[in-house]
């Protein structure tokens, strides 16, 4: 049985803003199931009593003081903007 | 059939910190557009975002003042959604594992207490902000704000009243500001709210459906948009139609929500946690440290000031409402010593004065060592209660020392009693019918002498020392 339906494959494909033809969906749907299916192998393993992990390495509390450093020139800051006017990144109209 | 309103909030808290929460760019408000940004809060791509402690720390003392629960392990995770004042596409949030749960607040409405529960506090980063053109199809976008370390307290849904809710806000409001963790005001966004609101008959179990309240700037706001929500869905439900779950944006000019209509799918945030930031671990040792750094809250030193100082629980309410106002108290206490005096003052010349001008106790241009001082000119008979007053405001006004403004304008009392025994003699001699109308029993009379005495000094004659010499020389 797969894991994942081509509805949500669809259904992820428009969260994420992209477009797809049938037959594109159709083989992301194949792939993604390949993928989970080997990810699946994992679950042979007997996982009773490991504490759940976010992370591979056993590193807590990395922290930094709250100091102020320098930021980036408004010109940097602004150099991937398809448009700008004066200091502020411009976009379609969203409301 | 009578419904009953189910009542939760979501509040966002801005932390006073000085830098953002994932990187060193500043959080000072007002600079000019994106100069306060670098590639972690721009949403470059493979930057390393590292956690300031202080937000840790600031969120552990709300916590702490809500009676939460902190978590051993906490989590950041990403939310996503696509709007351009996101620049990464997902917010660093906190979502399975927050920072501290299950806590409580009390309010009070109408004399009456009730326990709100906490649902949860969590951490999390601010977006940036939008302007949009009034004539052509743009909006700019600022990353400034971009960062900027939040908290976000979610009630239970445990509020019925639309007055409870803006109770519930003014308490939170009051502990930000005692823990000196953010400046907790509505009007400029360092406190937000959406509420989430649904009816249910009265006495019924279970849950509506809900709307949600966004776009309501303060408290008066709330407590409106949510007066407003209970009509619209009260008026729907009775004509058997049904609440529609949205979100809606409260109209502060015409007072009504109206729908958003939002195109977006019902949120689907694909949360999961964030690879780039590992877990916080706080132990108890650290707890304590933070608990040992926190202020005496509201709760507290409220009672403290009936025990140590005798005062009404009213006076003691009024003077711990802000950690100023209680400030400035204590000082003035430590040096003149009668709370009660001080108190009076405080709640009614005071407060008065700097609520004309919208200002608050902490830039008050009289410090609290100038009332002592005025207070103890009024207590040693050097001006009267009612110059002091005029004494004050004079202070208030210029920055003056109630000292300096009494030399200066020459307003101290007359109690030299040779001084004033003469005037009170001249009196006598110059209105010898209001005497004789007086010693014929007519008393009244006595109120019109006393005036005539305080008149030859300008109001300066001590008016207690007044009386009792006209007294002595009448009868």
């Amino acid at each position: 049985m797969a894991k994942i339906q081509k509805s949500e494959v669809e259904h992820v494909a428009k969260l994420a803003r992209l477009t797809f033809s049938q037959a594109e969906i159709d083989s992301l749907t194949d792939q993604l199931n390949d993928i989970l299916t080997y990810i699946g192998k994992l679950e042979e393993l007997d996982s009773t009593g490991v504490e759940p992990t976010t992370h591979a390495l056993k590193l807590t509390n990395c922290f930094r003081g709250d100091e102020v450093g320098e930021s980036l020139p408004v010109d940097e800051a602004l150099s991937n903007a398809p448009q700008r006017e004066g200091g502020a990144f411009v976009v379609p109209r969203i409301i | 059939m009578d419904y009953e309103a189910v009542i939760g909030l979501e509040v966002h808290v801005q932390l006073k910190t000085r830098s953002k929460i994932f990187c060193s760019c500043s959080t000072r408000f007002g600079a000019p557009p994106n100069t306060h940004t670098c590639p972690i809060c721009i949403g470059m791509p493979g930057v390393l975002p590292v956690l300031n402690k202080k937000v840790v720390e600031y969120a552990m003392k709300m916590a702490l003042a809500t009676n939460c629960e902190i978590a051993s392990v906490s989590q950041f995770a990403r939310k996503h959604y696509f709007y351009p004042d996101l620049p990464k596409g997902y917010q660093i949030s906190q979502y399975e594992l927050p920072l501290a749960e299950n806590g409580w607040i009390d309010v009070e409405v109408d004399g009456q207490t009730r326990r709100i529960g906490i649902t949860r506090i969590h951490m999390e980063e601010d977006a940036g902000k939008l302007i949009h053109d009034e004539h052509r199809p743009l909006s700019f976008v600022d990353l400034n704000r971009t960062g900027t370390p939040l908290i976000e307290i979610v009630s239970e849904p445990d509020i019925r009243r639309p007055e409870e809710a803006s109770e519930y806000l003014k308490k939170i409001r009051q502990l930000v500001r005692y823990l000196g963790i953010s400046d907790g005001n509505m009007e400029e966004g360092s406190l937000r709210c959406d509420a989430n609101i649904s009816l249910r008959p009265l006495g019924r179990q279970g849950y509506g459906v809900k709307s949600e309240l966004k776009n309501m700037n303060s408290f008066r706001h709330v407590q409106k948009a949510l007066e407003y929500e209970i009509r619209r869905q009260t008026a729907l439900l009775l004509d058997g139609g049904q609440v529609v779950q949205e979100t809606r944006l409260w109209d502060a000019a015409k007072g009504v929500t109206h729908s958003m209509r939002g195109k977006e799918e019902a949120h689907d945030y694909r949360y999961f946690p964030d690879p780039d930031l590992v877990p916080v671990e706080i132990e108890r040792v650290w707890i304590e440290k933070v608990r040992q750094e926190m202020p005496e809250l509201p709760g507290a030193k409220r009672e403290r000031f009936v025990k140590e100082y005798g005062l009404p629980p009213y006076d003691a309410d009024v003077l711990t409402s802000s950690i100023h106002v209680a400030d400035y108290f204590e000082e003035c206490v430590r040096l003149f010593h009668r709370p009660k005096t001080v108190s009076n003052w405080i709640m009614v010349e005071l407060l008065k004065l700097l609520h004309q001008d919208n200002q608050e106790i902490d830039t008050c241009p009289v410090p609290p060592s100038s009332l002592a001082a005025l207070l103890k000119l009024v207590e040693d008979g050097t001006i009267s209660a009612k110059m002091g007053k005029k004494v004050l405001e004079e202070s208030y006004k210029t920055g003056m020392e109630p000292q300096q403004i009494v030399q200066e304008q020459g307003l101290s009392q007359l109690s030299d009693e040779a001084e004033l025994k003469s005037m009170v003699a001249r009196v006598i001699e110059d209105f010898p019918e209001e005497v004789a109308k007086y010693r014929s029993g007519k008393k009244k009379v006595f109120g019109f002498l006393v005036g005539q005495v305080m008149r030859m000094t300008r109001g300066k004659a001590n008016p207690k020392k007044v009386n009792e010499l006209l007294q002595k020389a009448l009868d």
